[in-house]
């Protein structure tokens, strides 16, 4: 089972995020953005971090880069794909999941411990919590508001893709949406870093770890 | 050489903090009677030879895809000659 994680220029948490996944017990690939190969890997992990230098737009010009040519095409196929942070940001920009992310509403920059609810346990990324389960984990982001119409939230609820929503609002983010999913299930969005929070001696929790031992059985099951 | 240029406003609904904190200077330094401020952005793409109405479309579908996300933003196109 082989998890890879694109590098974009302006990753920050590629290396984190390939630790949580050999730490889940998958084997962690290394993927360069201007590489269209994915190297035979079973899911993918986009990393948080300033892609480009968040210029244009966060996760704009990432969107077109040759590896998410194949990633695109891929997750359209049932290939398990998470996006964290900034790796949210390139799946909106690509179109993978609605909506958009903009600046804070408070205009800074946070980091800090935050709690979450799972609300939807059965995509790949989140099968292993239990419902409604209650999750803290890093955040830490400059354009972290979730924004969509009024429709496009009401069908994001209404179908249930909303996977996980803040218990107190950090970022202006429109009803409390910390991470969403596809119709599918297996492209994953979420703002906050589970990747941080594997090992009790870096993190504040284990309780990010669920993320990636989730793929490993989607992919087995599959 | 023509120019087209390209401005880029997030739509209307949307929260623009940048435009919010340049609105909160104005109040500091003592410039008055501003309702609001909203910050955008303005590309000015220098064609080699005429805009023609194909290259114009071109640029176009580029603000499409690339300078604007029609999911919380609005553009506008005009072409200046030079």
């Amino acid at each position: 089972m082989k998890i890879g994680v694109v590098t974009f220029p302006g990753s920050l948490d590629d290396a984190d995020a390939r630790r949580a996944a050999a730490v889940a017990g998958a084997e962690a690939v290394a993927l360069w953005h201007g590489d269209e190969d994915l190297h035979g890997v079973d899911a993918v992990v986009l990393p948080g971090g300033f892609s480009y230098g968040d210029y244009l737009r966060a996760g704009a010009i990432s969107r077109f880069a040759p590896v998410m040519e194949t990633i695109i095409k891929r997750a359209g196929e049932g290939m398990p794909v998470l996006g964290i942070c900034n790796g949210f940001q390139v799946l909106c920009e690509s179109h993978l999941l609605p909506g958009a992310l903009i600046k804070n509403h408070h205009r800074k920059f946070v980091c800090k411990d935050q709690t979450l609810r799972i609300e939807n346990n059965t995509t790949a990324w989140t099968s292993d919590y239990d419902a409604n389960h209650e999750i803290t984990i890093v955040l830490k982001n400059q354009d972290g508001s979730f924004v969509a119409d009024e429709a496009t939230l009401d069908r994001l609820e209404g179908e249930g893709r909303v996977v996980a929503r803040y218990l107190g609002n950090p970022n202006g983010s429109y009803r409390d949406i910390a991470g969403i999913t596809n119709e599918r299930g297996n492209v994953v969005g979420l703002m906050p870093h589970p990747e941080h929070a594997v090992e009790t001696l870096t993190g504040p929790t284990t309780d990010g770890l669920g993320f990636f031992t989730s793929v490993l059985k989607a992919v087995v099951a599959s | 050489m023509a120019r087209v240029v390209v401005d880029v406003m997030l739509k209307p609904e949307i929260l623009d903090p940048q435009g919010k904190a340049v609105h909160g200077a104005f109040g500091r330094l003592g410039f008055d009677g501003v309702a609001d401020v909203r910050q955008g952005k303005r590309f000015e793409i220098t064609l080699d030879g005429e805009a023609t109405e194909e290259r114009v479309a071109e640029i176009r579908k580029a603000a499409d895809t690339l300078l604007a996300n029609p999911v919380i933003e609005d553009y506008t196109l005009h072409v200046e000659n030079q």
